[in-house]
């Protein structure tokens, strides 16, 4: 399977866009290396800013330049631009509807063995609790572009989550995302399986080893965390019964925080949550870590059998 | 250009108008940061005088842009707004109150008011970035922000202060109200910010000194710029300054006067104005 990374997905395509429109402004953090931004700064460099390493001004001063037209992408590390500019995100960005998107890189727990200081495991429950702020985690190459497009046509504050290493591409090229809407795969009525991210991939590997034992399943690409599609949640409950979610996040305030406030709160049904727990993250590559974790498609399918027979 | 002595003593009287609008809008709201309120009302008079600004159309592409950083100081700014017609009375009246429009921080609801602040260590960054933009574009506009002096212990100023300077922002001129206080003391007890110039040069400022409560010192400090650097003009000023028992006192950072301290500050402002005639 075709694999790519979404940070080079982001560059490639806001590089094109760039090229076209001289408002489109790049900012980025000592990061562009990193952030697989290529020739970008070396073409177009009136439209690139070079903050250094400063996470927190370089949000502020992104926000200025929004607030007078300009269409501005930030890119840099997820874990820092969460936590540390997350004051700066709430009040410069989303508070003063300054459509800024951030574009955190490296995200989860995908720095591998650089540790706990560079994993953002935090950031879907600190940016979700933002009012006017969009949380992204796509889930492909195509999806990120997609992300990218809409920005461009509907430019909103907002905050995209990719991880570092390449991921199979899911989509085919072009296919187009509406922002709050989930993506439906398979159509099973034994079990909903949500998942965001690195994580979708994993998710539809765990629904066709499922589907080898004669269990179906449905399984949603969750890749807008906010807005958030309450009610594909809704339905997948109605269809299933029992709710399955799974992301490279912390267990807490996550994707299944998210997905257990709805259910919650109007139709309780058996439901699991899969992600981070709430302790030291072992060194080693996140697919390594995933899979020691209990996060690999294996780990998911096991899960997904526990609680199937939780259903009433 | 220096300013006429007509023009002076214009904006000498305006000022005094503004700080007792501004005292009345505290008291009516009871409550509001009213030592900041009028430590930094004579460069903000002078700068709505001297800004391009339209009144009529706040959002004008070709205005200048003014970011008041130290956004509790919110009260001189609403005094002025509405002085100059774009904030009406009614408006005025519900400052503070459920669902007003006039709260105890500026935001971007309120007509003529260009960054929401209150959280210290904003303005700096978000004026860089707007002049930042400016420039990219060529535009003529230029950015005014004002920070307070307590407000520089946050470190994002001086990131944002690295940036100006790298970008050669001529078109950011940033003011510090230095009133030496914030609300538990001295500025220099509380955390030493001398020497304040040195500092500003060394971060890549063209620096300027003035009395902040001095008019022509004011417009001739707004007037400056340089071909290579951003501006950052130090504007000594007295806080609480034209209400007599608030004047250089940190307890009254956040106050709202008595009736009787503000009758008595009428009175001086009448003997002062009367002074000017």
């Amino acid at each position: 399977m075709e694999k790519a990374t979404l940070r080079g997905a982001f560059s490639k395509k806001v590089l094109e866009e760039a090229k076209k429109d001289k408002d489109i402004i790049v900012v980025a953090t000592d990061s562009r290396g990193s952030a697989q931004l290529g020739d970008f700064p070396k073409e177009l460099p009136d439209q690139f800013v070079e903050m250094g390493i400063a996470e927190q001004n370089s949000v502020t001063v992104s926000a200025g330049m929004a607030d007078v037209g300009k269409k501005v992408f930030v890119i840099g590390p997820a874990s820092f631009y969460s936590m540390r500019s997350a004051e700066q995100v709430k009040v410069d960005a989303a508070y003063s509807h300054n459509p800024v998107m951030i574009i955190g890189i490296s995200g989860g727990i995908s720095y591998g063995a650089l540790g706990a200081t560079h994993h953002s495991l935090q950031d879907i429950a600190l940016m979700r609790a933002i009012p006017y702020l969009d949380v992204y985690i796509p889930s492909d190459a195509t999806q990120m572009k997609s992300l990218v497009d809409s920005q461009l046509a509907d430019p909103k504050p907002s905050y995209v989550r990719v991880g570092r290493g390449g991921v199979p591409v899911i989509y085919p090229e072009g296919t187009k995302f509406e922002r709050g809407k989930a993506v439906k795969h398979g159509d099973g009525s034994d079990i909903g399986i949500i998942a965001c991210g690195q994580m979708v991939y994993r998710a539809l590997e765990a629904s066709k080893m499922l589907e080898e034992e004669g269990i179906h399943a449905t399984v949603l690409d969750m890749f807008s965390i906010k807005p958030f599609d309450t009610q594909a949640v809704l339905d997948l409950a109605e269809k299933t019964g029992a709710i399955l979610t799974v992301e490279e996040a912390s267990i807490y305030g996550g994707l299944g925080g998210e997905t257990a406030e709805v259910l919650a709160q109007n139709n309780p049904v058996p439901m699991k949550i899969m992600g981070i727990p709430d302790e030291d993250v072992p060194n080693g590559s996140d697919t390594e870590v995933l899979e020691y974790l209990g996060l690999g498609s294996k780990g998911i399918c096991g899960q997904a059998k526990a609680l199937i027979a939780r259903k009433k | 250009m220096c300013l006429t002595a007509e023009k002076k003593k214009e904006l000498m009287l305006k000022a005094a108008d503004i700080r007792q609008k501004t005292v009345e809008i505290i008291i009516r709201g009871n409550g509001g940061h009213i030592g900041g309120d009028l430590s930094e009302t004579d460069v903000l008079v002078n700068l709505y005088d001297y800004m391009k600004f339209d009144p009529k159309n706040p959002k004008w592409e070709g205005r200048d842009y003014f970011v008041l950083s130290k956004g509790h100081s919110a009260e001189a700014l609403y005094a002025i707004l509405n002085d100059m017609g774009i904030l009406s009375q009614d408006a005025l009246e519900q400052y503070g109150k459920t669902g007003a429009l006039l709260g105890g921080h500026p935001t971007k609801k309120v007509p003529g008011v260009e960054a929401n602040t209150g959280s210290l260590g904003h303005g700096l960054g978000l004026a860089t970035g707007m002049a930042l933009a400016l420039k990219m574009d060529h535009k003529p506009n230029r950015v005014f922000v004002m920070t307070g002096d307590g407000e520089l212990a946050e470190g994002s100023n001086w990131e944002a202060a690295m940036s100006a300077a790298k970008f050669k922002l001529t078109n950011l001129t940033w003011i510090i109200d230095r009133n030496h206080l914030q609300i538990s003391g001295d500025t220099e007890d509380v955390m030493p910010l001398e020497n304040l110039h040195d500092k500003a040069a060394a971060f890549g400022f063209n620096v300027i000194e003035i009395d902040g409560h001095d008019h022509d010192q004011i417009r001739a400090a707004l007037e400056n710029r340089t071909e290579d650097r951003p501006t950052c003009i130090i504007s000594h000023t007295v806080k609480g300054k034209g209400l007599y028992c608030a004047e250089n006192q940190a307890s009254w950072h956040h106050k709202t006067p008595t009736v009787e301290q503000y009758e008595q500050m009428k009175k001086d402002l009448d003997e002062y104005r009367k002074g000017l005639e």
